[in-house]
């Protein structure tokens, strides 16, 4: 794919569900200089140029994040934190030096509060376990959202199985928005804590977390928000928003797979147990009484995935680099002019069409399930998602066994859009 | 890959618009639910057996072309065969779309799905139904995932 920018008129049209604001924001990043940076990009698939729209399950990495992880492997590769050796010294520094980057990036009081994790999911498991063994018991309430992925459905599930606990579910419209109102009914005297998605993969919206902390907690209720999918398109103030957890992934941030953050608040960690045991979360041991490390290691049992914080904050690095401001202004262009064309394709009905969205676009065309739209793409070197997205209660309410999904990164072109929207036209030459 | 053609065949896009057995069997005496957890498509098989042979059989269920397709000519093909046959055609079916062996010979219409062997991500597809017809013939009636 070329890259070239067309000049886009759509949104002058009358109707268009979108008006354009000016100035044009893609005029803040220099589109080809970005996608110079990703190796994988320059690439053809099934004969076609790479139009690669499955950023919501995976981002590419670019060359500063592969070079970070090359030179920690060629040059600082040790174990951290206890070796006396320049090696260690190095590979600590680095280590301490990503989370500091990760720290900076939510804008956290301090780097206690940033626990390095697998990912989103073992953040919210790793919460739900410690959090949950300590604050919840028999008859207690966790409140979640309709529009959760199902990593933040199944750790509470098997959190009320082990504490005789029970899930609440805040319902979402027919746009695919939460239904605010009825989130602050069902915050109860039982509720123990409020989980809930920054920006759903599957309908694109960006809910009103702000407004949802506060809300909870002017009832004393804590609240985790899973910000896999809004920590690459949305600036995060942990301090001003004002959450209790944040969790977010590196592989969808840029950075390597097996790596992901947790942000707590200190007081809430410090009271917390231990997730799990091992080596360097403990302060001693001995067969009678074991004492734990402080924050943040108390949290990191075992030899951590150095590598993959070193990768991502060469990610944070990269995308700071760019701005995330400028990422989001650029993805709302793609967005828009997505909706406006891909919605004009016969057949076609938009699932999420919240007022507040960001980054992806699902869809069904009449007639044709997503699995073959999505083959059909791929034929075209499109890649885009097919499927429930591991969202399954919310298909269900949307009345769709799945959907297609595209959904964008800072790589992406008006051009990729149209790529798309003419590779939907093939799916329904095949299909008629 | 190969050319979207040789999966999208014309005979498989008009058994997915148009499925064939394409109902509840209210006097089955096997009933199997199959499940593709990858994509969400579902599967309902039905079977009735007199005397070793598959006297009725229809399924239900929603999913992809490949795999509707696939359920609806394997109901036609198999209706009034004999267990022992049906699993016989199982097995060629199976070696069809992974692109095992042979033409399979005794497929007739099926040959059309030798296309999926190409695609292998959607071989799971072409034998949901399949694979719920070896439970309901093993007696194993419980619900098959592709998984």
């Amino acid at each position: 794919m070329s890259g070239s920018e067309r000049v886009l008129n759509a949104g002058s049209q009358a109707g268009a569900p979108f008006p354009r604001s000016a100035p044009r924001p893609t005029a803040t990043l220099d589109i080809e200089a970005v996608r110079r940076d990703f190796p994988v990009l320059q690439q053809s698939v099934n004969g076609h140029p790479l139009v690669y729209l499955d950023n919501a399950a995976t981002t590419q990495k670019p060359k500063a994040v592969l070079a970070a992880l090359e030179h920690y492997y060629t040059r600082d590769n040790a174990n951290i934190h206890r070796g006396v050796h320049e090696l260690s010294q190095r590979a600590t520094a680095a280590y301490e030096q990503a989370r500091e980057k990760a720290r900076s990036f939510v804008n956290a009081r301090s780097t206690k509060e940033i626990l390095f994790v697998r990912g989103t999911t073992e953040a919210i498991n790793l919460v739900a376990h410690s959090f949950g063994a300590a604050r919840v018991s028999a008859g207690d309430e966790i409140l979640l959202t309709r529009m959760e992925h199902h990593s933040n459905i199944v750790p509470w599930q098997m959190l009320c199985e082990r504490q005789g606990a029970k899930l609440q579910v805040v319902p979402v419209n027919e746009r695919g928005e939460l239904v605010v109102e009825e989130l602050e009914r069902l915050l109860s005297p039982r509720t123990r804590i409020v989980s809930l998605v920054h920006l759903s993969n599957a309908l694109g919206t960006i809910n009103p977390v702000k407004e949802i902390i506060a809300l909870a907690h002017r009832r004393g209720v804590p609240v985790l928000l899973d910000g896999a999918q809004a920590a690459a398109r949305i600036p995060i103030d942990v301090q001003d928003l004002d959450c209790d957890f944040y969790a977010f992934s590196g592989h969808k941030l840029y950075g390597p797979t097996g790596i992901g953050v947790l942000y707590g608040k200190s007081e809430l960690l410090e009271a917390m147990p231990p997730f799990l045991g091992g080596g360097d979360m403990i302060a001693s041991v001995s067969f009678e009484k074991t004492l734990y490390n402080k924050l943040p290691n108390k949290f990191e049992a075992g030899t951590p995935h150095v590598a993959g914080a070193i990768g991502l904050g060469a990610a944070i690095d990269y995308v700071r680099g760019i701005g995330i401001e400028a990422i989001a202004a650029h993805e709302e262009e793609l967005l828009r002019h997505a909706t406006e064309r891909v919605s004009r394709v016969p057949g076609i009905r938009i699932i999420g069409t919240a007022r507040e969205k960001a980054g992806i676009l699902s869809f069904v065309m009449e007639g044709v399930h997503p699995h073959d739209l999505g083959t059909i793409l791929d034929q075209q070197g499109i890649a885009i998602r097919a499927g429930h997205h591991c969202t399954q209660p919310l298909m269900e309410q949307f009345g769709v066994p799945a959907t297609a999904r595209a959904s964008f990164g800072m790589y992406n072109t008006l051009a990729e859009v149209d790529a798309l929207v003419d590779g939907l036209g093939r799916v329904r030459e095949v299909f008629a | 890959m190969g050319d979207l053609r040789d999966l999208y065949q014309e005979v498989i896009l008009d058994h997915s618009r148009k499925p064939r057995n394409f109902r509840c069997l209210e006097e089955a005496d096997h009933r199997v639910d199959g499940f593709n957890p990858l994509c969400g498509d579902k599967v309902t098989l039905f079977v009735r057996l007199e005397n070793g042979e598959l006297k009725d059989i229809s399924f239900q269920g929603s999913g992809c072309a490949i795999s509707t397709a696939s359920a609806s000519m394997m109901t036609e093909k198999l209706k009034g065969k004999s267990t022992q046959e049906a699993m016989r055609l199982f097995d060629e079916f199976h070696d069809l779309v992974t692109g095992k062996a042979g033409q399979g010979a005794d497929l007739g219409k099926l040959a059309v799905f030798s296309g999926v062997c190409e695609f292998p991500i959607r071989v799971k597809c072409a034998t949901l139904a399949w694979h719920a017809l070896k439970a309901a013939l093993i007696g194993a009636e419980h619900s098959v995932s592709t998984e």
